[in-house]
């Protein structure tokens, strides 16, 4: 059964992706990179690169959103029906919802002790930092020729960047990104 | 997302309250998964114990499962057409600074400082270069926390 082991190959990776997704948000990134990207080469870079674009100006967690969208697609480019591909959503967004649900549930019994505990604090403290590195670690892994084609892009990348500590909109910058890359590459013939 | 969190469990659905809301935060953000959905567990299980927090979960999943679904849909169908690839040719160096430019002010958040600075810069290489899973970089980082915390444990005492 292909389709089975495929069912079972998503739910065994996005389960690991809600396990050591600490950090929430970008800091996932490289672990769901490396995982749907590099392991199993359910989707190139630039799939990855556009499902990020959508959920920067989507709400919803990245996580779940990589999940539904990943999901549906690799189910359906193999061939088989939308149905299933819909099922393959479901069973990436569940498992990766599985192990929060399961911590929290512990986290809520044990709630009182945990909050001041020192050994948490200690687990904490080289993590903190650490996500931080691997924010910066989801940057560099996108910043290849596939996603950065020419010296546009790079402006694109430095202007965008500037906006942004600027506090401009993201979703706008993404808009205008987009019109941008209608105006600086030319119909392909 | 926070202050919105906040605004409906705090001060219209007065599930929690303030200090609640706050250490709650605090341990959702210290557990894996996405931010929102611990606090939508915890708060479903805190009123209504693991039933609730299956229907928070629920209703924090599914919007974003909906849209994204339909996004999927429609979007794998465009996929080859030639002015959908010229606009994400622009908008994916767009994503990539959108990572970047939050850096600086997450990274006085955590802490980082000149002392352990250290530690993102090889965080960072080497999942990037040495293509290290960021499962052992997490694994790694708990157990060295615990360890600096024994040692210093134990030179407090002499």
């Amino acid at each position: 059964m292909e389709l089975l082991d495929l069912y079972l190959a998503l739910f065994a990776s996005f389960f690991k992706i809600g396990l050591f997704g600490f950090g929430g948000g970008y800091a996932m990134l490289p672990l769901i990179q490396r995982e749907v990207v590099d392991v199993h080469q359910w989707i190139s870079v630039n799939d990855f690169t556009d499902i990020v674009a959508i959920s920067q100006t989507t709400p919803g967690p990245i996580a779940f959103n990589s999940a539904t969208y990943i999901g549906y697609t690799t189910v359906t480019d193999m061939g088989f029906a939308a149905g299933y591909g819909v099922l393959g959503s479901a069973i990436c967004t569940l498992a990766v919802s599985i192990p929060s649900l399961v911590i929290m549930t512990v986290v809520c019994a044990f709630f009182s002790r945990l909050k001041e505990n020192p050994w948490m604090r200690a687990a904490l403290s080289v993590l903190k930092p650490a996500i931080i590195g691997l924010i910066a670690s989801a940057a560099l892994m996108l910043m290849n020729g596939n996603n950065f084609i020419d010296y546009k892009s790079w402006i694109i990348f430095s202007v965008v960047l500037v906006a942004s500590i600027k506090k401009v909109d993201p979703i706008l910058l993404i808009v205008l990104s987009g019109v941008a890359g209608l105006l600086l590459y030319p119909m392909q013939v | 997302m926070i202050p919105l969190i906040r605004n409906e469990v705090v001060n219209k659905k007065l599930w929690l309250d303030d200090s609640e809301f706050m250490d709650m935060l605090a341990i959702a953000q210290s557990m894996p998964g996405p931010i929102a959905l611990n606090t939508a567990l915890f708060v479903g299980n805190k009123r209504s114990g693991f039933k609730g927090s299956i229907f928070s979960g629920a209703g924090v999943i599914l919007p974003s499962f909906i849209v994204i679904l339909l996004i999927a849909m429609v979007f794998t169908r465009f996929r080859e057409n030639h002015v959908v690839e010229r606009i994400f040719r622009g908008i994916r160096p767009a994503v990539v600074a959108l990572i970047v430019s939050p850096l600086l002010g997450l990274g006085k958040s955590a802490g980082v400082n000149f002392k352990n600075i250290w530690i993102p810069l090889v965080v960072a290489l080497s999942v990037w270069l040495l293509k290290i899973s960021p499962v052992y970089i997490i694994l790694t980082a708990i157990i060295l926390g615990i360890f600096h915390f024994i040692h210093v444990k134990q030179i407090m005492k002499k």
